[in-house]
C-alpha cells in the first residue's frame, strides 16, 4: 500500500480486537445497502425452500418455519463497505437443522447458491453454512427483523461479509459446484472472509 | 484465478472541479482506460503513514470513452474520513489507489435498450454517466432522467444536466418550470415512464425506496428496477 500524501485518517486510539482489518465500528448505525426495493412479504406470501442436492427437497410456510426450534448468535457482523456492528443478538433456525429436515445433503454437495424473494443471489461454500455457522434469522436484538434489514427473514452468516447474509431469503440451493451470485458476479469475492479481507476477486 | 499482480492501481489527480458547496469532481489519470460500463463504481483507498487505510466506493461520473481518465464526484460528508480528505487535502498531482470497475447490474449502455434513470442528491452521479454515454452516442431517445435535489444550488452538473430528456425536481425550492418545492412525486416520474424500460434508481436509502414505490404505483414491474443506495457509510 502506497502512503497517501496528507492522509492520517480518523483517530484510532485503541483498536477493538473484534474488528477485522479495514473495518470500523458503526455503533448504533445500521447502514442499508441492498440493491432492490424492499419487497412486501406478508406471511401468506412468504416461503422458504431447501433444494438441489438434498435427499428430500422441501418448502416451509411461514407458520411451519416459525414452529422450528431456534438458536441464538451473539456477536458481530461485518459489511464489506467497512462498517461492523458489535454485540448483536440474532435468533433464528440453524441451517444445519434446515438441511437435516431436507434429508441431508447428497454426495458431491460442495456449495450453496442462496436466493432471495427479490431475485438477489449469493454463493457460499457448504462448509460455511454448516456446523452452527449460519441461520435463517427472524429476530435481532429482541425484536422481529425489520423489512429494511431483510425481514421477515434473512440468512445470517456472521463470520463472512454481510452481503452473504441474503435479505428476504427464499431458498438455499445445494450444488456440486460454485456458482456466482449477484455481487460475486460483479467483482466481489466468492468466500468473503473479513479476517482475510476477502472483499473482491483476487483478495 | 487470482491475478498475478495487485488489483490496485494508481490514479493521479489531474483536476479538481467544484460542483456545488458540498461536491467536487476529481479527474483522475489512470495507467490505462478503466474499461467500465456507465453506472459502475470504483473503490478508492487512502493509506496513512502508519499503515492504516480507509477505502470507500465511488461511482464513476464519466462515461466510458477509451481514454485513461475518469471523473469521480464526491460529496463531502462531515464525518467522512475519505471524503473530507478528498475535499480538504487532495490536489492535482496527488496519487490515489483505486480498484475496479465493480458492479454488474447497475450498469447500462445503449445496446441494453430504453432506460429510466432516477437520481437523488449525489445519486445523480452514476446515472449521469449513463446520460453522458447516451448523449455521446446520440441515443438520448433511449433515456429519460429524473433528478432530485434540495435546491438549484445543490444540483450536480447543473449546467450540463438539463435537456429535453431530463426532469428536475427540487424538494425545497420552486423550479424554473414553475414546479413548486416538494418531494419527488408520481407526477414528476409519470411522463418519463415508458414500456420496455429498465429503471435505475440511485440515492439515499429513503429516496430509493420512495422513488421505487412511486414507480411501482405507476405500473412499473419491481423486477425491472435496480437500486443503488448511498448509505451513511462514511
Amino acid at each position: 500500500m502506497a502512503v497517501t500524501r496528507g492522509f492520517t485518517g480518523r483517530p484510532r486510539p485503541e483498536r477493538d480486537p473484534r474488528l477485522p482489518p479495514g473495518q470500523y465500528d458503526a455503533g448504533d448505525d445500521w447502514p442499508v445497502l441492498h440493491v432492490e426495493l424492499v419487497p412486501d412479504l406478508p406471511p401468506e406470501a412468504w416461503s422458504f425452500a431447501v433444494d438441489g442436492l438434498v435427499a428430500t427437497p422441501r418448502t416451509w410456510t411461514w407458520d411451519e418455519a416459525q414452529a422450528l426450534p431456534r438458536s441464538t448468535y451473539s456477536g458481530a457482523i461485518h459489511c464489506v463497505t467497512t462498517w461492523s456492528k458489535l454485540d448483536m443478538t440474532w435468533v433464528g433456525v440453524s441451517v444445519d437443522l434446515l438441511l437435516e429436515q431436507a434429508g441431508g445433503v447428497r454426495p458431491g454437495a460442495t456449495h450453496v447458491l442462496v436466493h432471495s424473494h427479490t431475485g438477489y443471489t449469493t454463493n457460499l461454500p457448504l462448509a460455511d453454512v454448516t456446523d452452527g455457522q449460519a441461520w435463517l434469522a427472524f429476530e435481532v436484538d429482541g425484536a422481529p427483523l425489520e423489512p429494511i434489514h431483510g425481514g421477515p427473514a434473512r440468512l445470517l452468516v456472521p463470520h463472512l461479509y454481510f452481503w452473504k447474509s441474503a435479505k428476504w431469503v427464499s431458498r438455499i440451493e445445494v450444488l456440486d459446484h460454485d456458482q456466482r451470485g449477484y455481487w460475486e458476479d460483479g467483482g466481489y469475492h466468492d468466500r468473503g472472509d473479513p479476517w482475510r479481507e476477502q472483499r473482491y476477486h483476487g483478495d | 484465478m487470482a491475478p498475478d499482480r495487485s488489483p490496485w492501481f494508481t490514479g493521479t489527480v489531474e483536476a479538481v472541479h467544484v460542483e456545488t458547496a458540498r461536491a467536487k469532481t476529481f479527474t483522475l489519470r489512470l495507467p490505462e482506460p478503466l474499461g467500465h460500463r456507465a453506472g459502475q463504481h470504483v473503490v478508492l483507498r487512502l493509506t496513512a503513514p502508519d499503515g492504516y487505510s480507509a477505502a470507500r466506493s465511488y461511482s464513476v461520473a464519466s462515461p466510458p470513452t477509451g481514454e485513461p481518465t475518469i471523473d469521480l464526484t464526491v460529496e463531502r460528508l462531515e464525518e467522512g474520513e475519505v471524503s473530507t480528505f478528498l475535499h480538504d487535502v487532495a490536489e492535482p498531482g496527488d496519487e490515489l489507489e483505486l480498484r475496479g470497475p465493480i458492479g454488474t447490474r447497475f450498469a447500462w449502455d445503449p445496446s441494453d435498450g430504453p432506460a429510466l434513470l432516477v437520481g437523488g442528491g449525489s445519486g445523480v452521479v452514476p446515472v449521469m454517466s449513463m446520460l453522458r454515454l447516451a448523449r455521446a452516442e446520440r441515443r438520448t431517445d433511449l433515456v429519460r432522467l429524473v433528478a432530485a435535489a434540495r435546491t438549484p444550488a445543490d444540483l450536480l452538473y447543473a449546467a450540463e444536466l438539463p435537456g429535453p430528456e431530463v426532469t428536475i425536481a427540487y424538494s425545497r425550492a420552486a423550479g424554473p418550470d414553475g414546479r413548486p418545492a416538494g418531494r419527488l412525486a408520481a407526477d414528476d416520474l409519470a411522463p418519463s415512464v415508458a414500456p420496455g424500460q429498465r429503471t435505475f434508481i440511485c440515492g439515499s436509502s429513503g429516496f430509493c425506496e420512495a422513488a421505487g414505490r412511486l414507480l411501482v404505483g405507476l405500473g412499473v414491474d419491481a423486477h425491472t428496477i435496480t437500486v443503488e443506495r448511498f448509505g451513511p457509510t462514511t
